[in-house]
């Protein structure tokens, strides 16, 4: 292997012109590789953090009230009218063995029973429909992390106390320590104090979205003890739907993941990871080609020079690795330079692309394990490529080599 | 891998050429080759351009396969021998220098001189390099030691290629027009330079050329005419028996 590193190295050298083309080469598309991976990775997790960010991975609903018929006589023609029924709140039957079942489930990290459904919040002659969600805060934190989201008062739902994203605040006109009302329905409502307000990150959430203790909630939807909703959050997200189905099978619960829930979005970031796909691919495939055409012409070049090493006893197999080495040294050298580059990009474009607030779009960086990851696939490319060159300088006959 | 005592170092024995053999286009370059090299001899080979000197010393340098006929080198026939094996015997045993001195661009006179070495074993010792500056001193280029071969003049180049030639410690050397293009005096010098090798060292010596002064210098001369030899082999004046 020295000779072949040793030879691979100085021909290199010696082609100073044409190396520094190659090198440039790989080290251009190997950025635009990296750059775009890690793009679309923090996109990606950007979209996925905010869509996830204030929805459970799985959850389990009280099932729909269905309108039965009340006679079902074999074989006799009934004649009848069905009607769907209005929805109204219902509790998830023993929500409490519901929470059990889905906390010992492997995978899943939290779970949390809540109560949720339709209401206006107003004051004066500012009304607002919302979604009032009873939470027990400790546990609906882990789901949510609402504390960190916090941006004014406290992070409190004790009885007659409420949390309330920014949007709705300014909507209504209420600060932290003001009361709004709460009503459900013609009858039941609720006079309760602003302890807080949050910033989901998403204005139509921080519009619609009111937290109260559980409690509170129970009573306003008239289902004292109940629960609508379980919550849970998995460790590795894209198992959800996977945990979602063997929790299924174990105990006939009904339940939903967030990938059944959000279909579309998962298939927005498939179609996305496929076209990344293809610019890598293409990408890669077109610096092969570049690599592949430069040592083809470096063997042609070097005829001479292959027959004199042939004729000085190096072998097929010597030659050949001499020029799989060139391939491996330019997929190398070119894709640190094409990492660095790519970081100079990603740099550029956290600090200089902006959205119309003037904040940051999203925030990208180069994971460690794509900073090694691409080197490593470009050096395995760059032999690749090396393949077909390296064996057409060792095929070359020495005698003929010599001659010309 | 030394043979027997009065084994020759080479025999041929009804070599044969064909190139494009089985099309309409055949033709035969060497038409029965019978000749042998002893130990230490330093032959020439003269002839008129196209008679088969070079396919002939390409054959015995195992560079290019024969279409029939024997070749023993040190007593083993090489005509059923992988590539391997061919290009092991050529590091081992066959030193080369050619009309265009042929060296590697990239790199050093030392370095040249032992690409043998570094062939072989992948990495050069410090005895390695040691060797190569004493040979390179020898032939008279002690200055010239880590010089491209570019910032050589062409009769440097040739001594490169001699010193190279002999590093691995091979017993026959082939020279194709050693002294092709190189002015007189220049050709004496490296002539003089083989020849003593040849003497000091007993490396046998196949030297191609189209010089009758320096073929006249030779033990012996073999002349190749329309691929087969004149006359069968001839003693060069004053050669020893």
């Amino acid at each position: 292997m020295g000779f072949a590193v040793t030879v691979a190295l100085r021909f290199l050298r010696e082609g100073r012109f044409q190396s520094l083309l190659i090198l440039v080469g790989v080290a251009a598309g190997v950025a635009v590789v990296t750059y775009i991976s890690a793009l679309i990775e923090g996109l990606q997790g950007n979209t996925i953090r905010r869509t996830l960010g204030t929805q459970a991975h799985l959850t389990v609903k009280a099932p729909d009230e269905a309108s039965r018929p009340s006679l079902d006589a074999a074989g006799a023609v009934v004649l009848r009218e069905r009607q769907p029924r209005a929805q109204r709140p219902r509790a998830v039957d023993q929500w409490q063995a519901v929470e059990r079942e889905l906390a010992r489930t492997p995978g899943v990290t939290a779970v949390t029973a809540i109560v949720t459904g339709s209401a206006l919040a107003v004051r004066g002659e500012a009304a607002r429909s919302i979604a009032l969600f009873g939470i027990e805060l400790e546990g609906f934190d882990r789901i949510v992390s609402l504390r960190e989201r916090m941006v004014a008062g406290q992070a409190r739902v004790d009885p007659g106390e409420v949390l309330i994203g920014t949007q709705l605040a300014a909507d209504l006109g209420v600060g932290v320590g003001e009361r709004i009302v709460l009503r459900i329905g013609p009858a039941a409502s609720d006079t309760v104090k602003v302890s807080g307000l949050f910033d989901l990150g998403v204005r139509d959430l921080n519009r619609r979205t009111v937290y109260a203790s559980r409690t509170a909630a129970q009573n306003l939807f008239g289902l004292p003890g109940g629960a609508t909703h379980v919550y849970a959050t998995v460790d590795d997200l894209f198992a959800a739907e996977r945990i979602a189905a063997a929790v299924r099978q174990r105990s006939g619960l009904e339940l939903e993941s967030w990938m059944e829930s959000n279909a579309q979005l998962l298939s927005a970031l498939n179609a996305q990871s496929i076209s990344t796909g293809l610019i890598r691919g293409f990408t890669a495939a077109v610096v092969m080609l570049g690599i592949a055409s430069v040592l083809v012409v470096s063997v042609v070049q070097k005829r001479k020079e292959i027959g004199i090493l042939r004729a000085m006893g190096a072998t097929r197999s010597q030659m050949t690795q001499v020029f799989l080495v060139q391939g491996a040294v330019v997929g190398l050298a070119g894709s640190m330079v094409g990492v660095a580059l790519a970081r100079l990009l990603l740099w550029g474009f956290s600090n200089f692309v902006r959205g119309s607030d003037g904040q940051p779009l999203f925030v990208v960086g180069m994971t460690l394990e794509l900073a090694l990851t691409v080197p490593l696939a470009a050096t395995l490319a760059g032999v690749l490529a090396a393949v077909a060159p390296a064996r057409r300088a060792a095929s070359l006959d020495p005698a003929q080599a010599i001659r010309t | 891998m030394t043979a027997a005592p009065g084994t020759p170092l080479l025999r041929l024995r009804d070599v044969r050429k064909t190139y494009n053999a089985g099309t309409a286009v055949a033709t035969e370059v060497l038409h029965g080759i019978d000749l042998e090299v002893a130990e230490g001899e330093f032959v020439a080979l003269i002839g008129p351009s196209g008679s088969g000197k070079s396919t002939l010393l390409n054959i015995i340098g195992l560079l290019e396969p024969m279409s029939s006929g024997e070749y023993l080198l040190q007593g083993q026939s090489v005509a059923q021998l992988s590539d391997a094996e061919l290009t092991q015997r050529r590091g081992r045993l066959l030193g080369f220098v050619f009309q265009f001195h042929h060296l590697l661009p990239a790199f050093s006179a030392l370095e040249n001189v032992l690409m043998p070495q570094l062939i072989e074993r992948g990495r050069l010792s410090a005895g390695d390099r040691a060797h190569g500056q004493a040979l390179l001193a020898k032939v008279g280029l002690a200055a010239a030691v880590h010089k491209k071969p570019s910032e050589l003049s062409g009769g440097m180049q040739q001594r490169v290629a001699i010193a190279r030639s002999l590093s691995f410690g091979c017993p026959l050397v082939l020279a194709d027009e050693p002294t092709g293009n190189l002015d007189t005096q220049t050709a004496d010098e490296v002539f003089a330079l083989m020849r003593r090798f040849n003497a000091d060292d007993g490396v046998a010596f196949v030297v191609v050329t189209h010089d009758p002064r320096l073929a006249a210098r030779c033990d012996r001369v073999i002349e190749l005419v329309d691929g087969r030899i004149a006359g069968g082999p001839t003693p060069a004046p004053g050669a020893p028996p």
